[in-house]
């Protein structure tokens, strides 16, 4: 492999895995941060606990987006210097903004939020919450901006050779990122919605399991206690608050998603249409969406690709609203490409070795035929599921089937397999492109990058190969831990997240022990439990 | 002389001096975890001073970077790229690092934490020598050719500097934490951090001294070089403040030492951001390897608003938890059983 594939491998790995982390931050950490406040209205015990235990769990992956996320930032100038040079003029930019009005933010509120249940005040405590979560939804603004750019450049000027931002309104109201962000902020909830509905999926069925709680002759819950801490009513009251809460989320998470990737789809139409084209294995042109293509959809000239089953009009309807306007396929696509941007790397020493080989304009078809399917299919099924288990558990509980419960549980999975196919699919689908060009008349048409000649040349290949070997390995085994906490802090239940319901008579006063405010004889010196 | 990228030149030494100050003592305070702590209440306590802030010290890090980034491209490209071992080995450094204090207490076992503190301490250890090295480096200068790359292979950048550099911050990182301990906790912990810092100082800031006066002897100018000389005074004072027991000036000293000795090393590098050691025509200097007025102007506006928020946001936090920790604040260990586990448990009725 030369150094151009191990870079490219190393970034698809080290994105995908650091986006493993990143949905679930965003989408549970506004779960909480609404849990918390229904907690600060209500004063009711389960949001209570609630917070704290979502909260617990919030907090392990929360920092393995952090550890990964600074690989992302410092990955720009160590693999793809050469990248980094030719866009740094407007690409820094929103890295920076980021990192100054997004990362401080979240870093420092939480620590307050992990650290302050009992030095703050109630209210204060909350608002931290609050700060941090709208910190990361930021941080997410500001990196698809980043990204958008690279997808549809906007607000430059190309200067001796580089392009240099004129117009930073441009760039941050990029078409392309104000849909993209809504759309990678619902996939993040519905990531949350799973999540929540499969753990309380568990935990309810380990109650009637274990004989705590029983159903009447109609099906109607009755729940009970066990003596031991944290299995008592109102563990009861936790699980099916939370699993409501998480189907619906996954629900309203997969409308929203539909909507702005409508909206997506159609500017990608005009501003990416070798893309569009590739999604849909559509070689020639036309009107119908394939709901099945046979074939090598992968090779590159189209020729044994037949669609099985097309539904006429639809990807008309995906492109541009109607049912009859000609989407352009991949054929007719590929001699304008070829036309307007050559037909083999241009004889430049940033090609390298690569320089006079002939460009492929048409991305993996397998992949962004199939990252396309994955991404609606994925995140549509985990919205059935999510109204199917409304629907099984309206007498308040689950039923007891352990065959159920593992479905629920493995369930948690898909909405994390439609944001990684989503990814994949839009990165590699901008292939041969690292920064694509824009046909359309708001972008820039000779803005553009091939990936060939973004990476760094100083490097060797055996650096670039050693690092993939390294990080990958270091991620695997990182992977194994969180996981295997999550799993044993979601086993543990509440008291997992909850001394106090082990280590101090329970029901009473776990009220006060939660939110006491400064001054009160104490307060403070076991602020340390819920973190270190 | 251009003003915009002076600007941002001086930004990038505040934004890389604030993460020493900052990001220093937890780093410190994390290689104190092998070596000065004694036993396990001892290693949370020093977890527990840093812990609501080690996260938000590390953001000036990530800042550091890609405000390069956005005001220095070919400074942040050549620089990330030409030093690529050393980088990645400071972020594997990073990643355990971060695992690790969120994880140690996660489980109670003995061997589950003597992993993560090892990971702690040398997280802590390798990414202050490889930020050290790496910022020494900026200023003595790497093997570029005209584009900016390196040449000469993947360890090119070896040389005398890369170890002083490294060795003067893990050096104040130590000192700097001794003084943060001895100022945020009480007890034995206390009054040992004050002992050790004492006895310490003059070995621990030697290389960052000989980094600060190498550079006026490569390129120095009339203030830096006095800049140098009040760092030492700096130091002096800090010594002193701490054998009388004065631990808040004690630490704020320190600080100023490190303010004067960075304005002297940055100042002396000024205007080259990254030279060459092959050809001082291929020196990146804040003319050659700058961003445009246009993105400077609005990342300057930018700046001026964010970096006074964060300071005050931050300066909050330092507040909100500004009492001192010791033993008796660290709570039992927290352990809960699956709920599984727990049926066995239950009483049968
Ligand atoms: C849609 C959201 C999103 C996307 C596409 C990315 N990230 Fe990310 N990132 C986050 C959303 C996020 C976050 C939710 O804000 C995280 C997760 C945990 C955290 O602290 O913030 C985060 C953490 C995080 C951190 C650590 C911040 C800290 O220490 O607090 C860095 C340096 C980056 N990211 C950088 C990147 C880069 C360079 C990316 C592009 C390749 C990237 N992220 C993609
Ligand atoms: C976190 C979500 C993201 C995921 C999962 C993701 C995924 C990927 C994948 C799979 C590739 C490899 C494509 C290929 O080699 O064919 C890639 C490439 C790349 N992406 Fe992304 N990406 C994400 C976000 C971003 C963002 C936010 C940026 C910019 C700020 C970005 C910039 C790049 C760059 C520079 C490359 C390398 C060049 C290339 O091979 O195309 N990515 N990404
Ligand atoms: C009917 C449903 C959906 C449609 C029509 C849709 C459409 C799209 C389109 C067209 C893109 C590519 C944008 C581009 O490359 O310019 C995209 C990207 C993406 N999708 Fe979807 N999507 C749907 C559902 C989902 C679901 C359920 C998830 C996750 C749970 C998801 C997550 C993502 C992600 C993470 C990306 C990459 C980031 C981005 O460009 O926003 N999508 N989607």
């Amino acid at each position: 492999m030369d150094a151009l594939e191990i870079a490219r491998w190393q970034f698809g790995i080290t994105t995908v895995y650091h986006f493993m982390m990143v949905p679930l931050t965003i989408g549970l950490g506004l779960v909480v941060a609404v849990i918390q406040a229904l907690w600060y209205r209500t004063g009711k015990p389960e949001y209570l606990r609630m917070t704290k235990f979502w909260g617990k769990l919030f907090l392990i992956n929360f920092i393995m987006g952090v550890a990964t996320g600074i690989v992302q930032e410092f990955q720009f100038g160590m693999a793809w210097s050469e990248y980094s040079r030719f866009v740094g003029d407007v690409f820094g930019a929103p890295l920076a903004l980021e990192a100054l009005l997004a990362f401080f933010v979240e870093s420092t509120f939480l620590g307050l939020w992990i650290f302050g249940w009992k030095q703050l005040k109630r209210g204060v405590h909350l608002a931290c919450l609050w700060i941090a979560v709208i910190g990361s939804v930021f941080s997410a603004y500001f990196i698809i901006v980043a990204n958008s750019w690279m997808q549809h450049p906007v607000g430059v000027e190309m200067i001796n050779g580089r392009p240099v931002m004129t117009d930073a309104w441009a760039v941050f109201t990029n078409n392309t990122a104000l849909v993209a962000v809504p759309h990678t902020l619902f996939g993040a909830l519905a990531v949350a919605g799973a999540f929540l509905l499969g753990i309380a999926w568990y935990h309810l069925w380990r109650r009637r399991h274990d004989g705590i709680d029983t159903v009447d002759a109609v099906g109607r819950v009755i729940p009970g206690e066990a003596a031991i801490p944290g299995r008592d009513r109102a563990d009861h009251a936790v699980w099916i608050r939370s699993l409501r809460i998480g189907a619906v989320v996954a629900m309203i998470s997969f409308a929203g998603t539909a909507i702005t990737g409508d909206l997506q789809g159609k500017l990608m139409f005009e501003q990416q249409p070798m893309k569009m084209a590739a999604a849909e294995a559509a070689c020639h042109d036309g009107t119908g969406f394939s709901v099945l293509s046979v074939g090598n959809v992968g090779s590159k000239n189209c020729d044994d690709v037949v669609a099985v089953i097309e539904v006429p009009g639809i990807l008309s309807f995906l492109a541009k609203g109607d049912f009859s306007t000609e989407v352009k396929g991949v054929n007719s696509l590929l001699d304008q490409y070829k036309a307007d941007y050559g037909t083999h790397l241009p004889d430049n020493p940033i090609y390298g070795d690569r320089a006079g080989q002939e460009i492929q304009y048409v991305p993996v078809m397998e992949v962004t035929y199939w990252g396309f399917r994955m991404m609606i299919g994925f995140g549509g099924i985990a919205a059935l599921a999510a109204l199917v288990a409304l629907w099984a558990t309206r007498k308040g509980t689950v039923p007891a089937s352990r065959g159920l419960m593992r479905v629920a549980v493995f369930g948690i999975l898909a909405p994390f397999g439609a944001n990684a196919a989503g990814w994949i699919f839009t990165e590699m689908g901008r292939q041969p492109f690292v920064v694509a060009p824009n046909p359309d008349p708001s972008g820039i048409d000779q803005v553009f990058m091939f990936t060939a000649a973004a990476v760094s040349p100083g490097v060797s290949a055996g650096e670039l190969l050693t690092s993939l070997v390294v990080l990958t390995a270091v991620y695997a085994v990182l992977l194994v831990v969180e996981v295997r906490l999550l799993v044993k802090y979601i086993r543990g239940g509440v008291v997992s997240a909850m001394p106090e319901l082990v280590h101090a008579p329970a029901d009473e006063n776990e009220d006060a022990t939660g939110g006491g405010g400064p001054g009160k004889p104490g307060a403070g010196d076991d602020v340390l439990a819920f973190a270190y | 002389m251009e003003l915009l990228p002076t600007i941002w030149f001086i930004v990038i030494a505040v934004l890389w001096t604030g993460y020493l100050f900052l990001e220093g003592f937890d780093l410190g305070v994390g290689m104190l975890m092998k070596g000065f702590a004694r036993n396990n209440t001892e290693r949370r306590v020093l977890l527990n001073t840093i812990g609501p802030v080690w996260d938000g010290n590390e953001v000036w890090l990530i800042t550091a970077g890609a405000a390069t980034f956005a005001a220095f491209p070919l400074w942040y490209a050549s620089l990330f790229s030409a030093l690529y071992l050393p980088l990645l080995l400071v972020l594997v450094a990073l990643i355990f690092r971060a695992v690790a204090f969120e994880y140690r207490g996660k489980v109670d076992t003995p061997r589950w934490r003597a992993r993560w503190d090892w990971a702690i301490a040398l997280g802590s250890l390798v990414t202050a020598f490889g930020i050290g090295a790496a910022l020494a480096l900026s200023t003595t200068g790497l093997p570029l050719n005209a584009n900016g790359d390196r040449e000469g292979g993947p360890f090119a950048w070896f040389n005398a500097y890369a170890v002083l550099g490294g060795l003067a911050v893990v050096g104040f990182s130590l000192l700097h934490g001794l003084a943060f301990l001895a100022l945020k906790t009480d007890g034995d912990v206390r009054h040992r951090a004050r002992r050790w810092f004492v006895r310490l100082l003059p070995v621990l800031l030697l290389p960052m001294a000989g980094w600060a006066v190498s550079l006026q002897l490569l390129s120095g100018k009339a203030w830096t070089v006095a800049a140098v000389v009040a760092a030492v005074v700096a130091a002096a004072v800090a010594w002193a403040f701490a054998r009388k027991g004065a631990e808040g000036r004690a630490f704020l000293s320190l600080g100023v030492f490190l303010l004067l000795g960075s304005a002297s090393i940055f100042g002396a590098a000024f205007p080259v951001v990254l030279p060459s050691t092959l050809d001082p025509a291929f020196n990146l200097t804040i003319s050659n390897a700058s961003s445009s007025n246009y993105t400077l102007g609005l990342m300057s506006i930018v700046a001026c608003i964010g970096l006074p928020l964060v300071l005050a946001y931050q300066a909050w936090t330092y507040w909100v938890f500004r009492r001192r920790v010791s033993a008796a604040h660290i709570p039992e260990a927290h352990s809960f059983l699956p709920a599984i586990a727990a049926k066995a448990l239950a009483p049968k009725d």
